[in-house]
């Protein structure tokens, strides 16, 4: 569907994409501590970015949701945060290239996506709980470890855990 | 002046870790540690594929999230906003200025204005020379070192925690070997001496913990030391 919004304009496709992730991704920024309204304004923000950028989404690195929550969490740093993300380009002539060229993923990286999420929601109740605080609070570990009273060493190790059994559940479909 | 030019396909073999992967795939380091972060990534494909995996995670929990209620015409508001607008025009690519001896990937070329080579250095003591590049947050200071070839570094220890990115040359230390690409992580329980390799200047990236102010006599002494 990004890629009928990439390709053709096509704003019935848009409509669909904004009923499904809009919603999400208002859920995401009050979840990290905006208001209603803020999340709201980044929202609509991040689906106009959706729009505008979506002739650069190629499906055979990313499923939909997983760019999706890249152009969100951006937005949130540029909008909520004030700062700039730093991030590589991959058209860089002065990028180190994979070794071998990347097999083609159309198919696999929407799949890997249905995969992770189920993978996702096997886990136990509190390793999900712990990625959601990494992902979701606007903490790094650090932080998160001050908040939740916990040592720093603790944080660290169950975050991993989690996306060790994550991996392991991935990799085992 | 000599610098060593590595070979442009080598890779990486000290990489980040899963912690400082996690933050960055989330979103919620600040611009300093996320500047030499993505800097390693565009030098190191490794890590580029642990980032992938990682904001995998973060699309299936934003899939997972309860949506929220939006307001009243939202989607009214986007569909007129985007209107009368023009399909996205294709990104110019960007070539590195030609001549150049040591390529500088972006995101770090974006902040840069001249060469590695052709920067007003300020030599901060023999052999070592420092360029200072503004990021947001007032935690962190972020900085090019400049070390002449074969030169040792004065021994010292960290306030909290340092990263550092090797984008020329090298430097040892009794942790092993860094070259271009190689990050390198320590905190304070890291008491080290870097020697920068024989066979050319080394250039490094590197962010820290923004030292504490110190006031009076003792810490003017100290400054010196505690800066670097
Ligand atoms: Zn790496």
């Amino acid at each position: 569907m990004v890629v009928a919004v990439g390709a053709r304009r096509d704003r019935q496709a848009f409509a669909a994409l904004f009923a499904h992730f809009a919603p999400r991704i208002k859920a995401y920024l009050m979840r990290s501590g905006c208001e209603a309204t803020a999340a709201e304004e980044v929202a609509q923000e991040a689906m106009v970015t959706l729009w505008r950028r979506a002739e650069t989404y190629d499906p055979r690195q990313a499923s939909a949701s997983t760019w999706v929550f890249t152009i969100a969490r951006n937005k949130r740093i540029d909008m909520v945060r004030r700062e700039r993300r730093p991030e590589f380009d991959p058209a860089d002539p002065a990028l180190v290239p994979e070794p071998d060229a990347p097999a083609d993923r159309v198919a696999e990286a929407a799949q890997e996506a249905t995969i992770v999420r189920a993978a996702l929601d096997r886990l136990p109740a509190e390793q999900q709980e712990m990625l959601r605080l990494a992902y979701f609070e606007d903490m790094p570990h650090s932080a998160i470890a001050e908040a939740c009273d916990l040592p720093l060493g603790t944080v660290k190790s169950r975050i991993r855990l989690a996306l060790a059994r994550l991996r392991k559940t991935v990799k085992e479909e | 002046m000599s610098v060593r030019t590595d070979r442009a396909g080598s890779r990486p073999a000290h990489h980040l870790t899963d912690e400082l992967l996690v933050d960055y795939a989330a979103g919620a380091l600040g611009e300093a540690e996320s500047l030499v972060i993505a800097t390693h990534l565009a030098l190191c494909p490794a890590c580029r594929t642990a980032v992938a995996a990682l904001e995998d995670v973060g699309g299936a929990l934003l899939e997972g999230l309860a949506p929220a209620e939006l307001a009243t015409g939202s989607l009214d508001t986007v569909l007129a906003r985007i209107g009368g607008e023009a399909p996205a025009t294709p990104r110019v690519e960007r070539k590195p200025p030609s001549g150049d001896r040591i390529l500088v990937p972006e995101p770090l070329r974006g902040y840069l204005q001249a060469s590695l080579e052709e920067l007003p250095w300020k030599g901060l003591l023999p052999g070592l020379g420092m360029f200072e590049i503004a990021t947001a947050g007032k935690t962190r200071k972020t900085r090019l070192l400049r070390v002449k070839a074969g030169t040792p570094m004065p021994e010292h220890t960290h306030r909290g925690s340092e990263l550092t990115l090797v984008l020329a040359g090298g430097y040892s230390d009794e942790r092993g070997h860094f070259v271009r690409g190689d990050i390198d992580i320590t905190d304070d329980s890291v008491r080290h001496q870097p020697v920068a390799d024989s066979d050319g200047d080394c250039f490094c990236l590197t962010t820290t913990e923004a030292p504490l102010k110190l006031t009076g006599r003792i810490g003017r002494l100290l400054n010196p030391f505690v800066r670097f």
